[in-house]
Formats: C-alpha cells, structure tokens, sequence
C-alpha cells in the first residue's frame, strides 16, 4: 500500500497526522490522483491559445481603430473625407462602450445572448476578449502616435511620401518602441482575464482547478498551483518583454 | 517658378498671414526676414502644403498646389525641405533615411539610391556616418544630413526653416557653408533665417515680413543698407 492510500485512510478515519502527511495527501489529490496534472496541463493550452486569439483580434482592432482615427484627427483642413468621419465615429462608440462596461458583464452578454446557441465556449471567450482588448489597445497605441513628434511625419510628408508610408515606415516603428510598456502591461492583463471566461464555460486553466477541488472538495492547492502557473507565464511575459524592448533600443545607442 | 497669389492663412481667430502675393523665379535665392511671430515659417510650409492655406492660391511648377484635385504627394517630391529641428528619422540609420523616400517612391532603384545617398553624404564629409542613427550626430551633422536628404530626392527647389536656429553657435557654419555651395550650384532656395550674414551673401531678394505680410523687399543691399520703411531699420538695428 503506498503513502497515499494509507495517510488518506488516516485521515477519513479521524486519526491524527502530521502537517506533512496532510500536505502530501492534499498535494497528490490536487495534482497526481487520476492524472489530474493533465487537467491543468490542458487548461493551460486553452489559456495561451485564447490569450493569443484575443491577442491577435485585439492587436488588429486597436491598430485599426487607432490609425483611423489619427488619420481622422489629422486631415488637412478643407480636404475632410467624408468617409472617414463616419468610421470615426463607429471607432469612438467601440472604445467608449468597450471601456465603460465590465468585462464581466461583456462576456455574459455574449456568451448568455448574442452567442446563446454556442457551445464553443472558448471561441466566444476569446472572441469577446479580442474585441475588449482591442478599445485598450487602441488607445495605447494612439496614445503612441500622438506623442511622437509632429516634425517625424511632416518630414516624411515633405519627402513626397503618402501618408500610409509616412505611418508604416517612420510613425509606427517609433510609436511601438514608446507604447511597449503599456503594451505588455496589457497584454498581462489579457492573460490573466482569460480566467473570467471559466464563468460562461470556457474550458481554461481555472475551470481545470475548479472542477479539481469541486471533486476533492479541497480547494487551497488547486487554486495555489493555478495562480503559480499564471504568475510563471506572466514572468515568461515580462522577460519576453526586456528582450524586445532591448533589441528596438538599438537606434538609441550613442 | 513659385507663384503666390493672395494667400491667407489663420489658425483658428488668429490671422497669421493676410494676403501674400509673391513670385519666385528660377534660380532665384529668397531669404525671408523679419520678427518672430511675423508669418515667416507659416508662408514656407504654406508653400509645400503642410500648412494649408485659408485662401489663396500657390502654383508651383505649372500646378496649382492648393487645387484639391492635385495630387500633393508628386509635387512635394519637388520640393526639399529642411526643418528647424533636422526631422531625422530616429528609427533610421543615416542612409536608411535618405533612401526611404527615392526608393519606396519608384524614383530610383534601392543600389541607385544608397549609390546617390553616398555620394551627397561624402559632398558634405559625412559619408563614415552612413550607418550611423541620428542619435549618435552632433546637430550640425544632423542637420548637414537632413539637407542631403532633401537633395537625394532632386528637388526643383529648397525649401529652408531657420536651419541654423536650433544649432550651437560653432555648428552654424558648417550648415550655412553647405547652403552657400547648393547656392551656387544654382539651386532655387527659400530660406527663412536669422543669419544676416548669409542673406547678405548669399540671397538674390530679400523679404522683409512683418504682421503677416510682406513689409519691404529687394537685393540684400536695399535692405541691409537702405531700408526704407520704418520697421525694417528698427528690426536691423536689433539684430545686426
């Protein structure tokens, strides 16, 4: 008979142990007992897949948003695109109704209205992430155009160069380089949320723990490992994050 | 080469410029002068749109600039500019930045470009900074630099926004040593500049400006040594 088996049975027969015993009892259970590591092992592949889906929905939104925006803040005077006046306007109901309502209340409406003949969970967590993340996004990042110097792009503009060019060749590398520390603090943010869609049924890594110590009815080393599994990705993040931000210094060197 | 008929520019409730007309000939060298706050920058960057004037019109080249069917980004390839604060492209290697436009514009192919890039840059003694970034220049190599990028687009006229104003005092001559050769070359040249030295030397007509208009105007020599109106003695005697 192994440890387990034998401690576990000490305790359900009220017998006294030792705080170690315990803690072996409660560890195995939590993670070793019917292969339960494979639960959160799993859950953690549904976390970084929706965090990078949303990532992606939220990078090409905010970028949109932003740009268009911008280009709609800095026509020319006499030379307004009608076109752009309307968009801009779509733009501006996204972020402020995007960031003036809670997240929660986002992914319940998609997931218990808009999405209610859904069974793919997932899909709509990170779809209703994506798009939250991308309102924060897009100010980040115009937030980044905004505090560029103006000369940058009317020296590109001089040049002959269309606007297009001006923002993708000279604006944005600089822009980037700014906004990437708020960037990255989003992108933690991101990671950490992808927790919420545990609550419309997105099979993640804290719905892995809950249905863990749901079963175990012991909920403290569940719920420890998973917030130390999220605090190491996170970490992960952030190293990520130094390096990047070490290579785009390059052009700073004197 | 440049016409200027009636131009008007106001921010907001603040007129800057009220009713400029103006001919620029082939070849000519203007250097604008006068206060600060007296509409000089604001009619430059007029002249290659930046600014958009309220009303008026500029013709450049035949083509009226300020017709919104014209098409700006082909005509300010015509027209360099050199800004007060260089402008360089931070993110850019000196060579990067004066092949970007030439290249991403279909004006010459990306070998033709760096080929021309490096012979400007050793015209004006820069070329070992070629794989430089701008943070690593001095301002009056920046600025030395900003020209040559201007001048790799082979521009029909240079445009000229207080080059030397943002510089150190030992670095101004280096920058003006470089307009007085383009000068030469025969370059058509706007600049707006307080080196009275350089006008004096260098400009074929000089504009005086003052409260957004053109005050006085004639060879350096009417306006240095014989100026006429009153508020142009008044300006001289402060600054020279």
């Amino acid at each position: 008979m192994d440890y387990y088996t034998q401690w576990k049975a000490m305790i359900s027969s009220g017998e006294e142990v030792t705080f170690w015993q315990d803690f072996y009892v409660k560890f195995y259970q939590a993670f070793i007992e019917a292969d339960r590591w494979k639960q959160y092992l799993s859950g953690v592949g549904t976390t970084l897949l929706v965090t990078a889906i949303a990532l992606i929905i939220g990078i090409i939104l905010g970028v949109t948003v932003a740009m268009l925006r911008t280009a709609h803040d800095q026509q020319m005077p006499g030379r307004r695109n009608p076109l752009l006046g309307v968009l801009n306007a779509v733009c501006s109901v996204y972020t402020t109704v995007i960031r003036g309502t809670p997240m929660m209340v986002q992914l319940l409406i998609m997931g218990m209205v808009i999405f209610a003949s859904s069974r793919n969970f997932t899909a709509v967590g990170a779809l209703t992430l994506g798009i939250n993340s991308g309102a924060y996004v897009s100010e980040i990042i115009r937030g980044g155009l905004m505090s560029l110097d103006p000369g940058q792009a009317e020296a590109g503009r001089s040049l002959g160069l269309g606007y297009f060019d001006t923002m993708r060749y000279i604006v944005i590398p600089q822009a980037f380089k700014a906004v990437l520390p708020a960037l990255s603090n989003e992108f933690i943010i991101l990671l950490k949320d992808t927790s919420l869609i545990t609550y419309i049924g997105g099979k993640e890594l804290l719905y892995a723990a809950q249905g863990i110590y749901s079963r175990t009815y012991e909920a403290m080393f569940p719920l420890i490992g998973t917030a130390l599994i999220y605090l190491a990705l996170v970490m992960v993040l952030t190293r990520l994050q130094g390096k990047l931000e070490r290579r785009l210094r390059e052009s700073d060197r004197r | 080469m440049i016409v200027v008929k009636d131009l008007h520019k106001s921010f907001g409730d603040n007129e800057v410029l009220c009713g400029i007309t103006e001919h620029i000939q082939v070849g000519e060298k203007v250097v604008i002068i006068g206060p600060s706050g007296s509409g000089k920058s604001t009619f430059l960057r007029c002249l290659n749109l930046l600014e958009v004037p309220t009303s008026g019109e500029i013709i450049f080249d035949g083509v009226s600039m300020t017709d919104p069917k014209t098409n700006i980004n082909e005509m300010r390839q015509k027209m360099g500019m050199v800004f007060q604060h260089f402008n360089l492209f931070n993110n850019l290697s000196v060579l990067k930045n004066m092949t970007l436009a030439p290249v991403r514009l279909k004006r010459m192919s990306k070998a033709e470009a760096e080929e021309n890039a490096m012979a400007l840059l050793r015209r004006v003694g820069l070329a070992d900074k070629a794989n430089a970034y701008p943070s690593q220049l001095s301002g009056g190599q920046k600025q030395r630099i900003a020209i040559v990028r201007a001048l790799a687009m082979k521009p029909k006229v240079m445009l000229f926004d207080e080059p030397t104003s943002a510089l150190d005092p030992e670095m101004v001559g280096e920058v003006l040593e470089v307009m007085k050769e383009l000068a030469d070359d025969g370059m058509t040249m706007v600049v707006v500049t307080h080196e009275m030295g350089f006008a004096r030397e260098v400009a074929t007509r000089v504009l005086f400006m003052d409260g957004g208009g053109i005050l006085e105007q004639g060879t350096p020599d009417e306006i240095f040594s014989h100026p006429k109106e009153e508020r142009t003695q008044l300006f001289l005697s402060k600054v020279l």
